[in-house]
């Protein structure tokens, strides 16, 4: 006698904890192995595009915090990267210097993030309290230079918006010397832990070839094995001068795509080091006032500093025409801007490549064939976060 | 190769008539070239050793309502092996039907997709050409630069009939646009004029 057995369809997400924000993932199952994945995303799609393409140059920096909302500077450094090689201003060594220490410490912040939430979703709760604590701390740095937790709103085409506030610095380095130890915290929980290997170890594996035809960046290239990444290879800001290294997995799977990541936050340290080091005082904003805004003492005096504030906060610069695609390394991968200037004070059109896009599309490819208890793993090991996927 | 003249050269003496012009612009290659063309230069840029653009890095639109061919249709490659970004670009008129890369490149089905969602644009030969960013029953294509920025309905839950219902948008008020041009450095037909005369001159 045979029976027809009916493959079973479900729902997981959009409200699921280890969906990791608004995914609805349609899944096809035959008993607990999965046939088929369909993500359906967007349900946090807000239109930046659309918005910036309708608002100043500098209005725009506000909507690159918002995408990947966990390490928001390193996408206002793309858009700061695009506008200032359309309109050709060099940025002061001293901005170059507080905007990688800032990038860095993003991605600390992202990493934390995605290490100690993907231990969550494989069971171990508690790196994810350690590591949030650290994510404060990091977050208070934020908070000092900018005035937000989160939404920094920072970085400025020609450097950053003010300087660092008296104590920061040093307070920055102290934090290099203590979080080292955490990391290793981390570890000792996680890296030899049975339950976390079992989990993790050949889980989702990507190869090479499969790596570049998905378009994979960032942590997810590197863990396959092919040693990419665009701080080294195509140096933004003053990286060239900086000493670090690139850890590479071997397997591509979710273990070493974890151990990456825990590698990465400790060459992160060094790097934030190293810029704390060699900064000196300086100015942190390009000096052309044609671009960026004067300072407010001088408006009470010079009549020049008052026009130039009024247009540059009303009309805003004006940029070339010209069009050009920027990426830059945030923790997730290359996040790129491609940008056209049509020579008003608003771009024509500002496109956002984010890593996270390609990434979730290879859901299917990643989950076939493995059981209903993987999802949440290979979920976590993607290093999804919502804003920038639906944008 | 390494260098990118000798790429670009490369490039234009393999695939001569499939390329309408070329130049090298902040350390990137921009090409054109034609709709029909796309699918012999994605692949021959994957696949030749000496270009290796192994990555599609992302496929987007620019729309110019003001052109016949409104729609400008471009794609970003990336080159691993040799460290060098291209970007092809062609022209299309609207409802234009354009091949899809998803056989070269898997990677193109999202971004393809995103396309079709944002600005309307059919793939040929798409093995899932659905919505993707904007809601189920979604209508309309928000990054045409005629389609306002404030949208056309708005989603509320329903009190009455107890479900989430979608309305034309009713705002309080209009999304104002100024006009912050220079008054000082004249007004637009002043600058014409000004043009006018230096292209006489």
């Amino acid at each position: 006698m045979t029976k027809k057995i009916k493959n079973l369809n479900l729902n997981f997400g959009p409200q699921h904890p280890a969906a990791h924000g608004v995914l609805r993932l349609i899944l096809e199952l035959d008993g607990e192995v999965v046939e088929k994945a369909d993500p359906h995303i967007g349900l946090l799609h807000r239109g930046t595009e659309k918005l910036i393409e309708n608002k100043t140059y500098m209005q725009a920096v506000p909507y690159f915090d918002r995408l990947d909302y966990v390490a928001p500077m390193n996408q206002e450094h793309a858009f700061a990267l695009a506008v200032e090689k359309i309109l050709k201003i060099d940025v002061p060594i001293r901005a170059q210097y507080i905007r990688i220490i800032f990038c860095e410490i993003g991605r600390i912040l992202s990493h934390i993030l995605n290490v100690t939430t993907q231990a969550l979703d494989v069971g171990a709760l508690t790196p994810s309290l350690w590591g949030f604590e650290e994510r404060e701390t990091l977050m208070t740095f934020y908070e000092r230079a900018s005035g937000s937790r989160l939404h920094a709103n920072y970085f400025r085409a020609g450097g950053v918006h003010q300087d660092l506030p008296k104590g920061l610095e040093e307070d920055i380095a102290k934090f290099c010397e203590t979080f080292p130890k955490i990391i290793n915290d981390l570890e000792s929980l996680l890296t030899d832990n049975r339950i976390f290997k079992q989990r993790n170890v050949d889980i989702g594996v990507v190869t090479k070839e499969d790596a570049l035809d998905y378009s994979f960046s960032g942590v997810m290239i590197r863990g396959s094995g092919i040693p990419w990444d665009l701080r080294k290879s195509q140096p933004y800001d003053c990286y060239e001068s900086l000493d670090f290294k690139i850890p590479v997995g071997k397997n591509g799977d979710c273990y070493d795509r974890y151990l990456c990541r825990i590698e990465e936050m400790k060459e992160s340290v060094s790097i934030i080091k190293q810029c704390l080091s060699k900064m000196e005082k300086g100015p942190i904003k390009s000096l052309d006032n044609k671009i960026s805004p004067p300072p407010k003492a001088e408006i009470k005096q010079s009549m020049e500093a008052l026009i130039h504030h009024f247009k540059l906060f009303t009309e805003g610069y004006r940029v070339p025409k010209d069009e050009i695609y920027t990426a830059v390394e945030a923790p997730k991968g290359e996040f790129g801007v491609y940008l056209i200037s049509d020579g008003s004070s608003k771009p024509y059109k500002c496109k956002i490549r984010a890593p996270g896009f390609s990434h979730l599309q290879s859901m299917d490819y990643l989950i076939k064939g493995h059981m209903l208890a993987d999802v949440p793993a290979v979920l976590g090991s993607l290093d999804i976060v919502f804003g920038e996927v639906d944008r | 190769m390494k260098n990118l003249e000798d790429l670009e050269k490369k490039i234009n003496s393999e695939l001569t008539t499939k390329i309408n012009s070329s130049k090298i612009k902040h350390n990137q290659i921009y090409i054109t070239t034609d709709k029909e063309d796309i699918i012999d230069v994605a692949l021959f840029l994957k696949t030749n050793q000496d270009t290796k653009f192994r990555q599609l890095i992302d496929i987007t639109v620019i729309d110019y309502p003001e052109n016949n061919q409104r729609f400008e249709v471009v794609y970003l490659f990336l080159s691993h092996e040799f460290n060098q970004r291209l970007i092809v670009k062609y022209p299309i008129a609207e409802n234009e039907v354009i091949p899809s890369l998803t056989s070269i490149f898997p990677s193109a089905n999202w971004m393809e997709r995103e396309v079709f969602d944002m600005y309307g644009v059919s793939f040929k030969d798409h093995p899932d050409l659905r919505r993707i960013l904007t809601d189920y029953g979604f209508e309309g294509h928000p990054l045409r630069k005629d389609f306002p920025l404030t949208g056309h309905s708005e989603v509320r839950y329903s009190e009455d009939q107890k479900k989430v219902i979608s309305e034309p948008v009713k705002l309080e008020q209009n999304y104002r646009n100024f006009d912050y041009e220079s008054p000082w450095e004249g007004t637009k037909y002043i600058k014409e004029e000004i043009e006018n005369n230096d292209k006489k001159n």
